[in-house]
């Protein structure tokens, strides 16, 4: 008796936990769907019911110059950010990996630092150096505050490549007579490869998205997050949700590739 | 040149390159901001000097005083109902899904959006919550309500949702992380001496998952800390948050010394956040080798 109880108990609390389990997905994921929905609806507010499939809204988008704009300096900084970052990072992991040097503990503290502050301290900390330094706010400040933020996110993954990385490789390149230069690129690179990529195209994503340190640190230019900021000010449009739609998918699927390639990397 | 020469040298490019970088763009900007946090407003923009006059603003005028509490009173519920959702999910994804490959694509399918635009993200609630919004037309279509109400949109319940959207996945990773690294023959154990299901969750999976709970915790508070945007969407005008006060600062108010000090404050805030949750971690972990 005793033991049906218990059993019956269990079976309520696995349907419970399930419940609240989709429940919580839901949660993650009908905003986007919401979205997504009204970027195709044909009404110019945002309510219910819906009124009919239109692809008016990313005519409009499409059509505006201003967003197409901000759009390809988001590209511009996001591109440059990452390739930055990807060399900054990359080098840094090897040097926790492999070098033994005073100060490291601290190095390495202060290098990861950016993951758990918030991003309008990094943007403000640099804001005011750079007006010390007197250096004019641009897309290129921005590039500098984005790999600064960056190379943490790159530095996790490449230098947990590395510690899983079999140094005997490159001993025996080195003993077939390699360079050193020889045996980094012909044998090192390619090992951590997929945790070089996966980290890029967070990277890109994430500047791409960007918007805390883009606020403090960029000039009369704006990147896309910070041209959707400042319209929504004057209110929300159908429009956003058009062009959020496509950043959003194309997050995604940016995202989902690198975090599969870096769960390969993780298997190597 | 010497083979051991080489490699120093080698050595010393590796370590000093991202060594200057992190210098030059993280050290030296928060040394910046600390000077300025002493130095004083002047119109236009302000003149060096030595005061504590603007940390004496933040203690004595009770505004600053007050943001902060709500502020941190925001974070902890934030981190709270980010709990209240990550762990079930996150339990139900270890314990109850048996596939591995169905488990790795829905656990992939609930940490993917932490990366997906921020400000987006903080959007939708924006069209979901309003007046207008979907929520309060669906409630007026369906008949619950005669007429929109207000009571959804700019105030502290909407930063609260907001917030709690963007950071359940960044509260998932480490709760999931926690749960799967519990062996399964210490639960069974536990069962097989005749331990309730409820009982053996309490005392033994609860326990050993404490520190991914905490270390999800700490992330949602420092970075709910930090957030301005989400108060500049939803927040309205008692959602002001202390970053709002900061960036105001830098922007329309125009006060470069108090927000360099506001900062130091956040900054001194959310590294003793971190470092305390450090603390936490390390004496409630059980070695489990």
């Amino acid at each position: 008796m005793k033991q049906l109880s218990s059993r019956l108990n269990e079976r309520i609390g696995d349907n419970l936990l399930t419940l609240v389990a989709t429940a919580g997905m839901l949660f993650l994921y009908i905003p986007v769907l919401v979205l997504i929905v009204f970027s195709f609806n044909d009404n110019r507010s945002l309510t219910l019911p819906l009124r009919g499939f239109t692809l008016k809204w990313y005519e409009k988008f499409l059509s505006n110059s201003d967003m197409l704009t901000a759009i390809g300096n988001s590209l511009y900084v996001a591109t440059v950010a990452t390739a930055v970052t990807i060399v900054i990072g990359t080098v840094a992991a090897f040097a926790l990996d492999r070098v033994t040097f005073p100060g490291k503990t601290v190095f390495r503290r202060l290098i990861l630092l950016p993951i758990a502050l918030p991003g309008i301290i990094t943007g403000i900390s640099m804001l005011n150096m750079f007006k010390l330094m007197g250096i004019n706010l641009s897309l290129e400040t921005v590039i500098l505050g984005h790999a600064t933020g960056l190379v943490s996110i790159v530095v996790t993954q490449v230098y947990a490549r590395l510690q899983r990385f079999n140094r005997r490789i490159e001993e025996a390149s080195s003993d077939l007579g390699a360079r050193p230069w020889q045996t980094f690129f012909y044998v090192t690179l390619p090992n951590i490869r997929l945790a070089l990529i996966g980290s890029a195209l967070l990277s890109f994503t994430v500047s791409f998205d960007e918007i805390p340190v883009t606020f403090f640190l960029t000039g009369r230019d704006n990147t896309l997050p910070m041209y959707i900021y400042s319209t929504l000010r004057r209110g929300i449009t159908p429009e956003i949700n058009a062009v959020g739609t496509v950043i959003v998918v194309l997050s995604l699927g940016l995202i989902i590739l690198s975090v599969y390639l870096l769960r390969q990397s993780e298997k190597e | 040149m010497k083979e051991s020469t080489r490699r120093n040298v080698t050595s010393f490019a590796i370590v000093s390159t991202p060594f200057l970088w992190t210098m030059i763009f993280l050290f030296v900007p928060y040394m910046v901001m600390f000077t300025y946090s002493f130095y004083l407003k002047k119109f236009p923009t302000f003149i060096p000097a030595f005061e504590f006059v603007n940390y004496l603003t933040i203690i004595v005028d009770p505004q600053y005083y007050q943001v902060l509490v709500r502020t941190a009173k925001i974070a902890i519920t934030v981190a709270a109902s980010a709990v209240m959702i990550a762990y079930p999910l996150s339990y139900f994804l270890v314990f109850k899904i048996k596939s591995n490959q169905l488990r790795s694509i829905l656990y992939m399918a609930v940490i993917v959006p932490l990366w997906v635009s921020y400000l987006l993200r903080a959007y939708t609630w924006k069209t979901i919550l309003g007046n207008e919004g979907i929520l309060n037309s669906f409630l007026v279509w369906s008949g619950f309500l005669d007429q929109p109400t207000d009571i959804f949109l700019y105030n502290q319940f909407s930063m609260v949702v907001t917030l709690t959207y963007i950071f359940v996945p960044f509260m998932v990773m480490p709760i999931y992380m926690a749960l799967e690294k519990i062996p399964r023959s210490m639960i069974e154990a536990s069962k097989d001496l005749g331990v309730g299901p409820i009982r053996t969750f309490l005392r033994v999976t609860l326990p050993l998952s404490m520190p991914g709970v905490i270390a999800g915790a700490t992330f949602t508070i420092c970075l709910t800390f930090g957030d301005f945007v989400a108060a500049f969407l939803v927040g309205g005008p008692n959602g002001a948050m202390i970053a709002t006060i900061i960036q105001s600062q830098f922007g329309a108010t125009l006060n470069w010394p108090l927000g360099a000090a506001l900062s130091i404050v956040m900054l001194v805030i959310v590294l003793t956040i971190i470092s305390l949750s450090d603390r936490l971690e390390r004496a409630g972990r059980i070695d489990l080798d």
